[in-house]
């Protein structure tokens, strides 16, 4: 078989072979319980610490500000239920944005059922929370301020720095889903004034089911699995050594090659989306053109419908994803395309391509002209299409 | 998530196109996801369905099963093409996902449609073919934005 190429990085990633080799051992030779007392089981706590430090050195926080939990999702129910429990007293209220992941959006649905109030920001047409909004939403008994640093579908990078501001001034915890963004763009917990800060392995070459949440020394939530004493009594259960291990790694090696990597994928993103707007018509970009996740790209190709896109492109090796209304399972498109602005009927047609760290500039010619290939293909195939051709030729 | 049968109506879709000037055609959309589906027959004087071609915008088990039924109603009388059936170009095509049964159902309405305008255009009745709830792309939505 010819390889794949693959640009779905977004949903997620190879790990990388210096994250395995790192893991490895800790399967087999130092498969000790980080909590006993014996060599081996200190051979795992050690590695635990290691990949705490990595982490934290990363984000400029103190080690014992790091909690490893069981990946992005998690991170994110924690905050905002542990947080929502924690401040009851002093309010009921939640601000976020229309356009998070659905393991925010989900957990404040949840939230909504329980007696919380959550505001849902509306974002600009290229993604951007609106900040005058924001501080409008604003009450006293506001607790909790969750907005994503990057959005997943378009890439689109918040004012996040702006937002810890105004959170800060007005005392209200800050919260960011940086699923998307920690290991591509630098993150300074202090510098932007978050307090919490969700991150997954496997968006970063990392192994999946492992990710961990910064809470800021002070923030007073507690436990959201109870049980043993792991992770200074605030994540139960023994934890998994390998996959911190990996994910350690996995920051370190994205931390490291992050400006050489984001560079070499922004000039490849750049000019994909440059030929693929002037070669194939009736196409827009999805999200912020000027800040933006260096590995995104998001189309939209009129008349045609993003799941037989996907099935076409994966008949050619290439692997992509799409908001369509037909991939979604719910029937309807995907709620960032909507929140944009976008139509139903050019949602349908959107495509996300998001690089990786070996993409090649041949990968991308090739994913170039199939895409070309097949979007015409479908457009010859469709009744939206044949219908504007009548009216407007 | 599609079987070989499906799969293989996707790639090479039959009788994908345009009629100039057909008996009927018939467009049909689907209120749930927004796709759309349009069947073009010709049918002679002894109301045979001798040509048929389709236009699908819409997911791969849109497409698959606007071709199967292409070919199901290709060469039928009216009254036989009345019986292709979602149902039946389901089983022909070895089943569908059971998120994606819907889109099985523009097929069906689309045949209807088509079938409707020929009628409509003829003079005639066809007896049991009711009013198809055709182009839902007007009755579509509204209330989703
Ligand atoms: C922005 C964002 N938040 C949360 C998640 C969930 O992370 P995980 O898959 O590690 O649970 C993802 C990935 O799917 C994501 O992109
Ligand atoms: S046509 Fe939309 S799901 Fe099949």
């Amino acid at each position: 078989m010819e390889r794949v190429i693959y640009l779905d990085n977004a949903a997620t990633t190879q790990t990388a072979p210096e994250v395995v080799d790192a893991m490895l051992p800790f399967f087999s030779e130092h498969y000790g319980n980080a909590s006993t007392v014996y060599g081996l089981g200190s051979k795992s706590k050690e590695a635990i610490s290691k990949a705490r430090e990595t982490i934290a050195g990363i984000l400029g926080a103190k080690e014992n500000e790091i909690y490893f939990t069981a990946g992005g999702t998690e991170s994110d129910n924690w905050a905002l239920k542990a947080t929502a429990e924690a401040y009851r007293e002093k309010g009921n209220h939640i601000i976020t944005s229309k356009i998070e992941h659905h393991a925010i959006l989900h957990t404040c649905e949840y939230l909504e059922k329980n007696g919380f109030e959550v505001t849902y920001l509306d974002v600009d047409e290229s993604g951007v929370v609106k900040l005058d909004q924001l501080k409008a939403a604003i009450r006293p008994t506001t607790i909790l301020i969750s907005i994503m640093f990057a959005n997943n579908e378009i890439g689109t990078i918040e004012p996040v720095e702006e937002i810890g501001k105004i959170a800060s001034e007005h005392g209200i915890l800050f919260h960011t889903d940086a699923v998307q963004a920690f290991g591509q763009v630098p993150i300074d917990v202090d510098a932007l004034h978050i307090d919490m800060l969700s991150a997954s392995g496997h968006k970063l070459n990392g192994p999946k089911g492992i990710g961990f949440l910064y809470i800021r020394k002070g923030v007073k939530i507690r436990s959201f699995i109870h049980g043993g004493a792991q992770e200074r009594k605030r994540r139960a259960g023994t934890e998994n050594v390998p996959g911190i291990v990996g994910l350690g790694k996995a920051a370190e090696l994205a931390a490291s090659t992050m400006e050489e990597r984001t560079a070499k994928e922004r000039e490849l993103r750049d000019y994909l989306m440059a030929r693929v707007l002037k070669e194939i018509p009736f196409t827009r970009v999805n999200g912020s053109r000027t800040s933006r996740l260096a590995n995104n790209v998001n189309f939209c190709f009129q008349f045609i419908e993003g799941e037989s896109l996907l099935i076409m492109l994966d008949m050619e090796g290439i692997c992509g994803s799409s908001g369509s209304a037909c991939t979604s399972g719910s029937l309807d498109p995907s709620h960032v395309l909507l929140a944009i602005g976008l139509p139903h009927e050019i949602a349908h047609g959107s495509l996300r391509l998001t690089l990786g760290a070996d993409t090649t500039r041949e990968d991308i010619d090739l994913t170039i002209e199939a895409v070309k290939k097949i979007v015409t293909q479908l457009r010859e195939m469709s009744p939206l299409y044949e219908d504007y051709m009548k009216k407007h030729v | 998530m599609y079987s070989e049968k499906v799969m293989d109506h996707f790639k090479n879709p039959r009788n994908m196109g345009e009629i100039e000037n057909p008996s009927g055609v018939g467009t049909v959309g689907n209120a749930k996801c927004g796709d759309i589906m349009r069947m073009f027959l010709d049918i002679d004087e002894n109301g045979v369905i001798q040509e048929v071609k389709f236009k699908t915008f819409g997911c791969g088990a849109a497409v698959a099963t606007s071709s199967m039924a292409t070919e199901l109603v290709k060469g039928k009388t009216i009254q036989e093409a009345l019986q292709v059936t979602n149902k039946a170009v389901m089983e022909a095509l070895d089943g569908l996902p059971p998120v994606k049964v819907h889109c099985s159902l523009l097929a069906e309405e689309a045949i209807h449609a088509a079938l409707w305008d020929y009628a409509e255009k003829h003079g005639i009745q066809i007896e049991g073919l009711e009013k198809p709830k055709n182009d839902i792309s007007e009755e579509e939505e509204e209330e989703e934005y």
